[in-house]
């Protein structure tokens, strides 16, 4: 277990590692996202209310699910740098911040698309509206207190922090449709077994919400070998790799 | 050798705060004049109608509070790590997180405290229902220590950086924005007469939570900007 973390922590480990596996991620992710859209723009029937609006859903979902899940790898890889102090772990969390961010805006974007025509407005003040929004900031901020500080370990060390801190959100917006019951409607699909949706309508979504995720990865391993290019660029083993000098 | 105890410590790091800030008194009142006239702004902007004031009101003042509070965590620690006070205090064999938990008591009693005591006036100003005042203050007396707490976490973490202003905003505002919606919400129940007890504990939970973790959070932070 620990000599894994510790071939895990190396970063020519995990750059061959990394090179291996993201061409397989990324292609899976675009035939899963494919699959999924055939399935949701055309397969999948209309919704009895929402008519061909609620199509929508294939990417909000998993946009959505994956602003939060980059979130918790993102603060995950900061405590893990910050208590084994392993530098790669911190090239994760800090490849992590834009991808996250993206996905978080997406899954606003999305959102106001379909509350427009569905509650008649682009925004509400609803509690998990407003959660989402502030983890947007908590990226931005991520983001921002990185970029000012130009001495690398301490970078690392003080956004880990922040992303620590941040955690405290997740499941604010995780349980925001419980605990407040505004406009925002209950999950769909975490009630395992009993799933609110028709089949039909569900398949493709999971189908999405994989490929989702495995673009997710993909690319978080293709910004990480960006950072760690950035970072070791004066080392040994990369100009061993890369072939030149 | 003895070291003195942690209450000692606790106390003789506050008093001294305390004796620097009295001496400065121009510097820690600046918080309280923005306050004021961030609220005058209002009035000016909108619309003097009494009715329309008494409307916004309990927004106005919370979201004046919070923003002098964040002009307030600018100055916390910035002077004591630039004189080297910091890295004293960082070597001593008191804790860390309590000896600022210290500054920050003392930070909050010269920038927060005199907000929840401004507050009736303002609240006046704006033509605030008479019977919401004391909600509010009560709430503005928990949600304040908060803000500075939030403030110090923040503050410890961006305390080198030569273009923190800016940033140490961007890093506060996202998380104090819960206290700003319990508050207002605090103020607008009273407004209305409704009962404001669930409010009220809401943000003594978070007050607790923030006395809690946040001194440990101050402390982390200050050793990373130390190194």
């Amino acid at each position: 277990m620990f000599e894994f973390i510790h071939k895990m922590g190396s970063p020519p480990h995990f750059w061959r590692l990394s090179g291996a596996l993201a061409p397989w991620l990324g292609w899976a992710s675009l035939l899963l996202i494919v699959a999924g859209l055939i399935g949701g723009m055309v397969l999948a029937p209309e919704d009895y209310q929402q008519k061909d609006a609620f199509r929508i859903i294939y990417f909000h979902v998993p946009s959505a699910w994956l602003s939060m899940f980059a979130y918790v790898i993102m603060a995950t890889a900061a405590a893990i740098g910050l208590v084994w102090r392993i530098k790669l772990a911190h090239s994760v969390a800090a490849a992590c911040a834009p991808i996250g961010a993206s996905f978080t805006f997406l899954a606003l974007a999305t959102g106001s698309i379909w509350g427009k025509p569905m509650w008649g407005t682009w925004w509400v003040w609803d509690a998990r509206l407003t959660s989402e929004l502030v983890l947007l900031f908590l990226y931005f901020g991520y983001m921002a207190l990185r970029a000012a500080i130009d001495d690398e370990t301490r970078a690392d060390r003080a956004s880990a922090l922040l992303a620590i801190i941040g955690v405290i959100n997740i499941p604010i917006i995780k349980y925001s449709v419980e605990w407040w019951n505004t406009l925002h409607q209950p999950a769909t699909i975490s009630k395992l077994g009993k799933p609110s949706m028709d089949s039909a309508m569900l398949m493709p979504l999971l189908i999405m919400w994989l490929g989702f995720t495995c673009y997710f990865v993909a690319v978080l391993l293709i910004r990480t070998r960006a950072e760690i290019l950035a970072r070791e660029r004066n080392k040994k083993w990369l100009r061993d790799v890369l072939g030149s000098g | 050798m003895e070291w003195p105890g942690l209450a000692t410590a606790f106390w003789l790091q506050l008093v001294r705060d305390l004796r620097l800030a009295f001496r400065h008194i121009g510097q820690a009142a600046n918080p309280l004049m923005f306050f004021v006239m961030v609220t005058t702004l209002f009035p000016l902007a909108l619309s003097p109608a009494p009715e329309q004031l008494a409307s916004i009101a309990p927004g106005v003042i919370w979201v004046s509070a919070l923003l002098a509070s964040l002009l307030a965590a600018e100055s916390l620690f910035r002077q004591d790590v630039e004189d080297g006070t910091m890295e004293q205090l960082a070597l001593s064999p008191q804790p860390l997180s309590i000896l600022l938990l210290a500054k920050t008591t003392a930070h909050w009693l010269m920038t927060g405290l005199p907000l929840v005591i401004m507050a009736p006036i303002v609240g006046h100003a704006l033509f605030l229902a008479p019977e919401a005042v004391p909600a509010t203050m009560l709430a503005l007396l928990l949600a304040t220590p908060v803000l500075s707490l939030a403030g110090a976490v923040m503050a410890a973490l961006t305390v080198g950086l030569r273009r923190g202003g800016g940033l140490l905003s961007l890093l506060i505002l996202p998380i104090v924005m819960p206290v700003l919606i319990f508050g207002a919400r605090a103020t607008d129940l009273a407004v209305q007469g409704l009962d404001t007890a669930g409010v009220i504990y809401l943000l003594s939970a978070v007050l607790l939570l923030a006395v809690s973790l946040a001194p440990a959070g101050m402390a982390a932070a200050m050793r990373i900007s130390l190194d």
